[in-house]
């Protein structure tokens, strides 16, 4: 069982790498999918099966392929690929590393262990999430649909019509450019 | 049963709301629809007072109307709260009663004036602030009104601010105001740090237990007569008060003469209790008082403008009134105060009349001969005149004879020095009416009656002045002393005060002043009317009459004094500290601050990428920071 | 169903957060790493699966469903930031003809 987690770490680990450094915007987006797969794959280890479900429905099959579909959309492909400078990129990977020793170092003294309740294996599954989410948290629940009406408001106004609108000049304009000096 | 915590709130609110509503409208209402409301204004506030007086019960002491917590912290309590008593009737009575009548005549007198509306709507921000100040239950709220009404005297002494030399006395009121309140404050915080709490009522009850001549108290009860002596026009604070005369006239009467300055005296009286702890505070007031009245009583007989006279009158009728306080006769101060505030406010109304009749002239050697062409101004003003120089039976008689008896209870020297002051009052009193309208005509204007608006306030304050005596009417002419048994109420000092000369002695004193004043009179009339002398240019006096023309000099010696040092302090400091320090310092931190920012605004580079890098490296950084300085 | 329940006991609650912190560390790298700005905002998602998996975990650790709930509002929050995302990412296409980054580069103004 034990061996179990690790073997989907290390799968979560490696596609989340390949993500990363993939040269074609497919694959990382193939690799992604197989990342949260495999973040499924935890949750269904920590008995949390709600979240495992919806997790899937939402990333895997509903997020995903909203960016492929985007991906296919603007036609996308290694070719056409922008990659930074190699100095960036060891800059990248420094800025990573340094930020994962720093979260190591906080937990230097470990992490307080012990559960605050006893233990409940039907925790996670749908009914006690679901008792919490329309009890407990109704309100914010409720409250999150006017968040998704307005993202798909914001969404219609952003992609929905070519409206007659010039992007802003790259360049300072001239009183810019006089008040910089 | 009248509901006082519904009506007394409305007294002041009444006036402020027309303040507010005339100031926001002032550039679409004329002066008689701006004077016309504020004049109800008033007049509702008028009936309103009169109401809560009729319904006022006497034995009860006294009502708080808490409005509001001000300051409520633990071991302070401040509220917002009125109080309405024997005291503060009194005032507000006068406030509203006079404010009504000086509203109405000024509806005439800023007729053409095209900022009238402004002005009402400054007068009666005036009687919003001036019934704070009487009405307010602690001290904090009368200082509010305190610095509210020092304020709207400034505001209308310079009503008329395209003159530079009026905005000087403007300021000058106000600075000088202004030294009298430092007084004032710190004998508040004395105050509360004494008795913990700053309500009128807390404190006469702590005082009880108050020692004797405590020394805090007397410095208390001697910061507050800077207050009072400040806002009073008092000596050494009493300069601004005729130079203040620059304002519109009916400023002049209802601030400078009936109401603002008596603040002082009602201060004064409202800390009875704690004056009569402090016996050292009361010598010096009297001291205070007998120099002011003599001192702007002899100014006053060289005059030549006729407010500047009636200016230095004021200064020299306060005076008594603080002779009345120091020895311990606050009914008397507050009989002085009423009395006064009715003929003065006419005095000053009847020379404004007589300033407008005139086209704006106020040089009393270009007047004269008016006694037939104004008629109702000239017999509104000569009961004026009279009532201030005492003659029989007339209001100022009973005031000014009491507090002259009072004196001579306390002392035969400051009686002699009153009753010189109170001479020289009658001469130059006389000596104004004598000039103004006997004789022969002078000036180049023609004269005209004022507008009824104007005459009918004169006579309305001219029975008052006649009459008024009747309110305090003394048990040598039958009367009952009214006004002091009813102030008694409020204030524990006033139940005290009791004259304890015999009769003849009084008769005597009484007789002594009239035969003086009658002779005064005489040497006027004499003088004024047999042949007409005119004042001519100070520089070809006599030293002691030119000395006292320049009116003791008392500005130059201030100026000497304080201005000139002040402003050599203010320039060395300015190349000093000013050139070499701070200017340096500022553009140091300014060229500090444009250095950075060039330097910093390199790192702007607007590259999206680049800035998420930061944010990254920014997130480490701070994380480090914590870790490092976390003490596990 | 019994093999799974003691999963939880036998996996140190440490290991999960040390995967966690190694995903959200992947994701930081990336968002420098890429020019492409949608690998960027797939970056970003891997940060937010990250989180989602220490929430469920110390979740399930202490037998709390509340945890739970939060991820549940997270991935609403991360479903309505994608799909904002993309449409800006898709006018960034139609007006600059490209998805690289650095055309993002007028934020000073």
């Amino acid at each position: 069982m034990q061996l179990l987690f690790y073997i989907l770490a290390a799968i979560s680990v490696i596609s989340a790498v390949a993500v990363v450094s993939s040269r074609s915007p497919m694959n990382s987006v193939i690799a992604l999918v197989v990342c949260f797969l495999s973040i499924a794959g935890h949750y269904v280890l920590l008995n949390a099966q709600f979240l495992a479900m919806v997790h899937i429905i939402v990333y895997t099959g509903a997020i995903m392929v909203l960016f492929l579909f985007v991906i296919m959309l603007l036609n996308l492909n290694r070719a056409a690929e922008p990659m930074k400078t190699l100095g960036t990129r060891v800059v990248a990977v420094l800025a990573g590393g340094l930020l994962f020793v720093t979260l190591l170092a906080a937990l230097r003294h470990g992490i307080e262990a012990r559960a605050a309740n006893a233990y409940d294996p039907t925790v996670g599954l749908v009914k006690s999430v679901g008792m919490s989410l329309y009890t407990e948290f109704l309100l914010p629940f409720e409250v999150s649909s006017v968040l998704f009406l307005s993202a798909v408001v914001g969404v219609v106004l952003l992609a929905g019509k070519e409206r007659p609108w010039t992007p802003p000049t790259m360049e300072p304009t001239e009183t810019e450019g006089a008040r910089g000096e | 049963m009248v509901n006082t915590g519904v009506l007394a709130p409305l007294v002041p609110l009444l006036p402020l709301l027309g303040a507010v509503v005339i100031g926001a409208l002032r550039r679409r209402m004329g002066a008689v629809q701006a004077g016309a409301l504020a004049t109800a204004m008033i007049g509702a506030g008028f009936a309103i007072s009169l109401v809560l007086f009729a319904g006022f019960d006497t034995a009860a002491g006294g009502t708080t109307v808490r409005l509001l917590d001000w300051m409520a912290v633990t071991g302070m309590d401040i509220p917002l709260a009125l109080r309405v008593d024997a005291l503060s009737l009194t005032m507000m009575l006068i406030v509203t009663g006079v404010g009504t009548l000086i509203h109405l005549y000024s509806i005439g007198y800023m007729h053409d004036d095209p900022r009238a509306a402004t002005f009402f709507s400054n007068l009666n921000l005036f009687t919003f602030c001036m019934l704070v100040l009487v009405m307010g239950s602690n001290f904090l709220v009368t200082f509010v009104g305190w610095e509210g009404v020092g304020l709207c005297s400034y505001l209308l002494i310079g009503f008329w601010y395209t003159r530079p030399d009026y905005n000087y006395a403007a300021r000058k009121a106000f600075v000088m105001n202004r030294i009298g309140d430092v007084g004032m404050v710190l004998a508040m915080v004395l105050l509360f740090h004494l008795f913990g709490t700053l309500e009128y009522a807390a404190i006469m009850d702590k005082a009880a237990g108050m020692r004797w001549n405590d020394p805090l108290l007397v410095t208390a009860t001697l910061l507050l007569v800077l207050g009072a002596t400040g806002k009073s026009a008092q000596v050494p604070l009493f300069t601004w008060l005729p130079d203040a005369m620059a304002g519109p006239t009916p400023v002049s009467a209802l601030i400078h003469a009936a109401t603002m300055v008596t603040a002082g005296i009602f201060l004064v009286v409202r800390g009875s209790v704690l004056f009569e702890l402090a016996p050292f505070t009361q010598e010096v007031i009297v001291w205070v008082g007998t120099a002011t009245a003599l001192l702007a009583a002899s100014i006053g007989l060289l005059q030549n403008d006729i407010k500047k006279v009636l200016a230095y009158s004021t200064v020299s009728q306060l005076g008594y009134m603080f002779v009345a306080l120091g020895t311990g006769a606050y009914g008397a101060a507050m009989f002085h105060v009423t009395t006064h505030a009715f003929f003065k406010a006419l005095l000053f109304l009847g020379a404004g009349s007589v300033i407008h009749a005139l086209g704006g002239e106020q040089d009393i050697r270009k007047m004269g001969g008016l006694k037939g062409k104004v008629r109702t101004t000239y017999l509104t003003f000569l009961a004026g005149t009279a009532a201030i120089s005492g003659l029989p039976l007339l209001s100022g008689f009973f005031s000014k004879d009491l507090i002259m008896a009072h004196a001579f209870q306390h002392g035969p020297e400051v009686f002699v020095l009153l009753l010189i002051g109170a001479l020289f009052t009658a001469f130059y009193m006389f000596r104004l009416l004598f000039l103004v309208f006997f004789g022969t005509y002078r000036g180049e204007a023609e004269p005209h009656e004022s507008p009824i608006t104007m005459t009918l306030p004169l006579v309305v304050l001219a029975v008052l002045s006649v009459v008024g005596g009747v309110l305090n009417l003394p048990h040598l002419f039958g009367g009952n002393e009214a006004l002091k048994h009813y102030l008694g109420t409020a204030a524990a000092g006033i139940a005290n005060e009791e004259l304890v000369l015999s009769a003849a002695t009084e008769i005597a004193l009484m007789a002594v002043t009239l035969v003086l004043v009658a002779l005064t009179i005489v040497l006027a009339h004499a003088r004024f009317v047999k042949r007409t002398t005119l004042e001519g240019d100070p520089a070809a006096m006599p030293p002691l009459k030119r000395l006292v023309a320049e009116r003791w000099r008392i500005d130059e010696l201030y100026a000497r004094l304080f201005e000139r040092p002040y402003a050599w302090l203010s320039r060395t400091l300015h190349r000093i500290g000013e050139e070499r320090v701070v200017v340096p310092l500022m553009n140091g931190v300014g060229t500090v601050a444009i250095r950075t920012g060039q330097a910093l605004r390199k790192l702007q580079t607007g590259n999206a990428s680049f800035h998420l890098l930061a944010m990254a490296a920014g997130i480490i950084i701070f994380l480090l920071i914590t870790l490092l300085t976390d003490p596990r | 169903m019994e093999n799974v329940i003691t999963a939880i006991r036998v996996v140190p609650l440490e290991h999960y957060v040390y995967l966690s912190f190694l995903l959200f560390c992947i994701g930081v790298a990336g968002v420098v790493f890429r020019r492409n700005t949608i690998i960027i905002l797939m970056c970003i998602e891997l940060m937010f699966n990250s989180v989602n998996l220490l929430l469920a975990a110390f979740s399930a650790h202490h037998s709390d469903p509340r945890g739970q709930v939060f991820v549940f509002f997270i991935m609403l929050v991360a479903a309505a930031e994608v799909t904002v995302g993309l449409a800006i990412l898709v006018m960034m296409k139609r007006y600059a003809n490209s998805v690289d980054v650095n055309q993002l580069n007028t934020l000073k103004w």
